[in-house]
């Protein structure tokens, strides 16, 4: 009987272990496998040199390029989850407690994280740029009284990194928002009545209900920004148009450019295998702690 | 007192409106974009074009292959969601409710495959589905596509389901239900927030997604809308206004789709490791 | 604890509203599972009649070139109603996403009749290697070297391998060029004209960076390209390279017989370290892609741009009216200035497919005289066939005046390793920006050369 349940219930998973081993174990199980050689992805395998674990201690040891880029990656990451997702739960906060367009705040601020990257590159390069763009940015500043500020954002190795990060800011805290509206909205409001009436006021009741009830949902936002900034790419390509020298050089386009460019599918696999390890490690990580917080 | 609330509120409000413009106003531009012209798009600066092109949305309706192609999209993604949200909720229902040897181990299994992102396997990809004759298939496509969001799909839905109390399955038990019936009738039902969440994000996902489609597809007449909407990015000449229109095209139905779900979204999303959907859609841009 | 309780509420609650919903999945269901299948169906439908309706032989080709495809179809279209043979086009955009297609088709043994190999020579070594690329040779040689006479010898340089390559291929040609092109330095005679009075374009480039002061007095913008993009500092680089040192001395350093640190090539790099210096160069221009540079130069913003001659219809498309013109890159010593320029565009035969003897002849009529003709007038290209210039339009014809000066990487016997050039364009972008002298750029481009060569010895 036992038998026949546990059978019964393999059932339910099969179709997504199914589809789960055919098209993911079967190619990372590939992918794996040919970081091991030097390849360029178009000659007959027979053709392959094999490196053993060449490929990875080239990328630890000898290529600095894609330390700078995992430091741009993890600069990128930090900006988001200081400046997105403080600006999220702001503005999160400030709309679960205005009644009045809600709906419509919720709707507008979800707009970012619809368009598609091409869009906001492209959009958001004429904004900010000065030679070829609008220049509204600038323009802003000096409107209101800040001709100092004035600045070539994105032309300036300096401050393009930067600049980008924002943008990323701007497109990603839709998400960020909408879990905490979703977190703050499940704190029961008889606590903040009940706290009123015990004469708490408003920064004490948010010190002592809100914020220890967010913490879950606070780690959540965090390990989801993590994973997806280090991961941005498409955004540098429609603002700065590529790796400026460097500057804004990210793991993602390092990887295209060793099984475009260089054709070296092989070596392409290995940085990809070890920047899955980075997140997985940084995920764990992130979701240990946020296990250890909630007891 | 009263002047310090009010001063609060309108500070609030100011911090509102100026997000809510600073989102509008690219969208904005986007849709202005598309009724200029190729040669006053970059010059001219005001939102409010000079003259209205209207006839770029009717160019780009023909030559962005939205007739075909959008209704393929439409395909498309309606199965991949319609077969992710069986198939996951099966899964994360067994993973939540049911006993059997190897449970966690697997479980632990999709979380990983969730975060290790796997560029360069569309080359392995594209050599498996032509060993099974999938390539150029739309059925190739879709199981691909219901792939790229499946671990995420079940650790939401599974996050959910632990959540859910047992008392309503008991009680369907109790009147004879089958572990299936209970799936259908209980459990499905009332996971409308996470439902919501899933159908939202994979739809995002399988309607922007184009560089799968073009590995797989060899034929215009499968490919979706984002791969016809390349046309209008030629290799030196971008037709900006025509592909401001395409892509303000394509970015309603999304646009619609969240609007009927955001409610239950909101209404349902709570804290216990929900949208690694962040991780997801950029995973699959990778691809 | 609390959300518990919070969940206990809609779901008693929710049991009667669940009952509402799954009904709607039940009936709704039975809708989209109907909707699905008259899809299926009608796809199907599509495919079936396809088939029924195929002539004896039909020819595949694949290609990326977007601005093209209309003039593409119509050129299928004649051809069918001549010859009976059927040419299916399929586009495929942006071109990195083709050549990725392109790589997967070769790995699945799934490539087209007719298709085409980007980048480097390499690449197309590397697919000629592994038995996918026709050789053309036999063809082209045929009656009397028909075929290949009717093609500048710089547009079929790039899709020749010579005796003693270094890409280990069998001398022959392998691809079919279809236009040509040159990159070179334009000029806004409009801008130029207000910036120095006489309105003639620099030859030397002592008075091209002079012209900086006078750029930043007037506040205009100086040269834009698309630096951002690698391979177009590449090519400048490149293009003075040759110009001080000469070709020879050029590949001996791909060859690795001679060191980046020589001073000719740091006086390569100090070239840019000029430009930059004198504020000849736009602002940002090393964060623009070639699109963008192009924009600025057809919306009249910048007085020069270094660009290729398929700007010509970009230009055309975005200020019919601009009124510019073609000069060479003002050369830095007395010898001639060299510019790359050859094949634009070039087609493969697939040496597996099954109807090579049609491909080849739909390539040699693609290639003739009436059909390139047509081609370079839609599309403001130049065409491959050298017996075509005749309607060019005036623009286009001062483009190939210097066709004789050219050259291009891909025509060369030897190239340099991909590592060693993308560290040479970061260098240069980073002496554009300010961050790195020549001679450091010099000295980190031959350390990474020194490495790839011990790489190369111990495989």
């Amino acid at each position: 009987m036992k038998f026949k349940s546990s059978l019964e219930n393999y059932a339910f998973i099969l179709p997504a272990i199914l589809i789960f081993s055919i098209f993911y174990i079967y190619p990372f199980i590939q992918v794996l496998f040919l970081s091991f050689f030097d390849w360029d992805g178009i000659v007959s395998f027979k053709d392959a040199t094999f490196l053993g674990w060449g490929n990875f201690k080239e990328i630890i040891f000898d290529d600095p390029i894609w330390w700078q880029a995992m430091r741009n990656a993890g600069y990128i990451t930090f900006i988001a989850l200081i400046f997105q997702n403080i600006l999220a739960f702001l503005l999160a906060w400030a709309c679960d407690r205005q009644i009045r367009m809600k709906n419509f705040y919720r709707l507008i601020f979800f707009i970012p994280p619809v368009l598609s990257e091409i869009v906001v590159g492209i959009a958001w390069r004429f904004i900010i740029n000065d030679v070829e763009g609008a220049n509204i940015i600038n323009r802003m500043f000096a409107a209101m009284g800040h001709p100092n500020f004035i600045h070539s954002w994105l032309s300036d190795p300096k401050t393009a990194l930067t600049t980008v990060a924002i943008v990323h800011c701007w497109k990603g805290f839709g998400w960020g928002f909408l879990i905490f509206l979703a977190g703050l909205q499940t704190i029961p409001r008889e606590l903040y009545e009940a706290a009123r009436v015990d004469g708490a006021n408003a920064w004490e009741s948010f010190k002592k209900i809100t914020v220890p009830l967010m913490i879950p949902v606070t780690v959540l936002v965090a390990i989801l920004t993590v994973l997806g900034s280090m991961q941005a790419f498409v955004l540098i390509l429609g603002l700065v148009g590529g790796e400026f020298a460097g500057h804004t050089s990210v793991p993602v386009l390092r990887i295209l450019s060793s099984m475009r460019g260089s054709s070296r599918f092989g070596y392409a696999c290995a940085q990809g295998i070890s920047f899955g390890m980075v997140l997985v490690i940084i995920s764990f990580i992130q979701y240990r702690f946020s296990k250890k917080v909630t007891e | 007192m009263r002047i310090k609330k009010i001063t609060f509120n309108l500070l609030i409000h100011l911090l509102l409106i100026s997000v809510a413009i600073t989102c509008l106003y690219p969208l904005l531009w986007m849709v202005s974009a598309s009724f200029k012209t190729q040669g006053t798009i970059f010059k001219d600066i005001s939102l409010i074009p000079q003259q209205l092109h209207f006839d770029n949305y009717l160019f780009a309706w023909q030559k962005g292959g939205f007739g075909r192609n959008f209704l393929n999209s439409i395909f498309y993604t309606t199965s991949v969601v319609f077969g992710i949200v069986i198939i996951a909720s099966l899964a994360s229902y067994a993973f939540s409710r049911l006993r059997f040897p190897g449970r966690s181990l697997l479980f632990l299994v999709f979380i990983t495959a969730m975060m290790v992102p796997v560029p360069g396997s569309f080359v392995p990809l594209y050599v498996l589905l032509n060993k099974l004759h999938l390539r150029n298939t739309p059925l190739g496509y879709i199981l691909c596509m219901i792939n790229v969001g499946l671990s995420t799909s079940i650790f939401l839905f599974k996050t959910f389901f632990d959540k859910m109390p047992k008392e309503l399955e008991d009680a369907a038990r109790i009147d004879g239900c089958s572990k299936m019936g209970i799936w259908w009738h209980v459990m499905l039902p009332l996971s409308k927030p996470v439902l919501a969440v899933v159908v939202v994000f994979n739809a995002l996902t399988v309607w922007n997604e184009y560089i799968l489609a073009l590995i797989i597809f060899d034929s215009r007449k499968f490919m979706p809308l984002q791969v016809a909407l390349q046309v209008f990015q030629g290799e030196f000449v971008t037709n900006y206004p025509l592909l401001m229109a395409g892509l303000t095209i394509t970015a309603l139905p999304v646009i619609l789709v969240y609007f009927l779900m955001q409610k239950y979204i909101v209404k349902g999303v709570t804290s216990g490791a929900v949208f690694f959907i962040l991780l997801s859609l950029n995973v699959f841009v990778i691809l | 604890m609390k959300e518990q309780s919070s969940w206990a509420l809609p779901g008693l609650f929710g049991l009667r509203g669940a009952i509402p919903k799954v009904m709607f999945y039940k009936s709704h269901g039975k809708f989209l599972l109907i909707a699905l299948g008259l899809l299926l169906f009608m796809s199907g439908c599509g495919n079936a009649k396809n088939d029924a309706s195929k002539p004896s032989v039909s020819i595949s080709v694949w290609h990326w070139m977007t601005d093209r495809e209309p003039a593409l179809q119509e050129l299928a279209k004649k051809y069918v109603a001549q010859t009976g043979v059927k040419i299916d086009f399929e586009l495929f955009a942006p071109s990195e996403a083709y050549s990725q297609k392109i790589r997967a088709a070769a790995q699945g043994k799934n490539l087209p009749d007719i298709f085409g190999v980007l980048g480097e020579k390499k690449t197309l070594s590397s697919f000629i290697k592994a038995g996918h690329v026709l050789n053309l040779t036999s063809y082209m040689a045929e009656n009397n070297n028909a075929w290949k006479n009717t093609f500048f010898t710089e547009a079929l340089a790039v899709n020749d391998y010579a005796q003693g390559n270094s890409y280990g291929i069998e001398p022959g040609i392998y691809g079919v060029p279809i236009d040509i092109m040159t990159i070179q330095m334009l000029y806004n005679k409009t801008l130029l004209k207000e910036l120095t009075g006489s309105g003639n374009p620099p030859t030397k480039f002592e008075d091209f960076i002079a012209l900086g002061p006078k750029l930043k007095e007037k506040n205009m913008q100086g040269l834009v390209s698309g630096w951002g993009e690698g391979w177009m500092i590449d090519c400048l680089t490149n293009n003075y390279a040759f110009n001080i040192m000469g070709k020879d001395k050029v590949l001996k350093t791909y060859k690795g017989e001679v060191s980046y640190t020589d001073s000719d090539w740091v006086k390569v790099f100090s070239l840019f370290k000029q430009m930059k210096d004198t504020g000849v160069l736009a602002t940002g221009v090393v964060t623009m892609v070639n699109k963008t540079a192009e924009q600025l130069f057809a919306s009249g913003k910048a007085v020069f741009a270094f660009n290729g001659s398929w700007c010509v219809n970009v230009y055309k498309g975005m200020n019919p009216n601009l009124n510019y013109g073609v000069m060479l890159p003002p050369a830095a010593t007395d010898k001639a200035m060299s510019i790359w320029g050859g094949a634009g565009s070039s087609f493969m035969i697939n040496a597996g497919s099954k109807n090579k003897q049609e491909a080849v002849k739909f390539l040699k009529w693609l290639t003739e005289k009436q059909q390139q003709e047509s081609l370079s007038t839609v599309t403001s290209n130049l065409p491959a066939n050298k017996n075509s210039l005749a309607q060019l339009p005036a623009i286009l014809a001062e483009f190939s005046r210097n066709m004789g000066l050219s050259t291009h990487p891909n025509a060369w016997d030897v190239s340099e390793f991909t590592s060693v050039t993308e560290n040479l364009d970061r260098g240069v972008q980073s002496i554009i920006i300010g961050e790195k002298t020549p001679e450091q750029v010099a000295v980190e481009v031959q350390r990474v050369k020194e490495r790839e060569l011990v790489k190369k010895m111990i495989n």
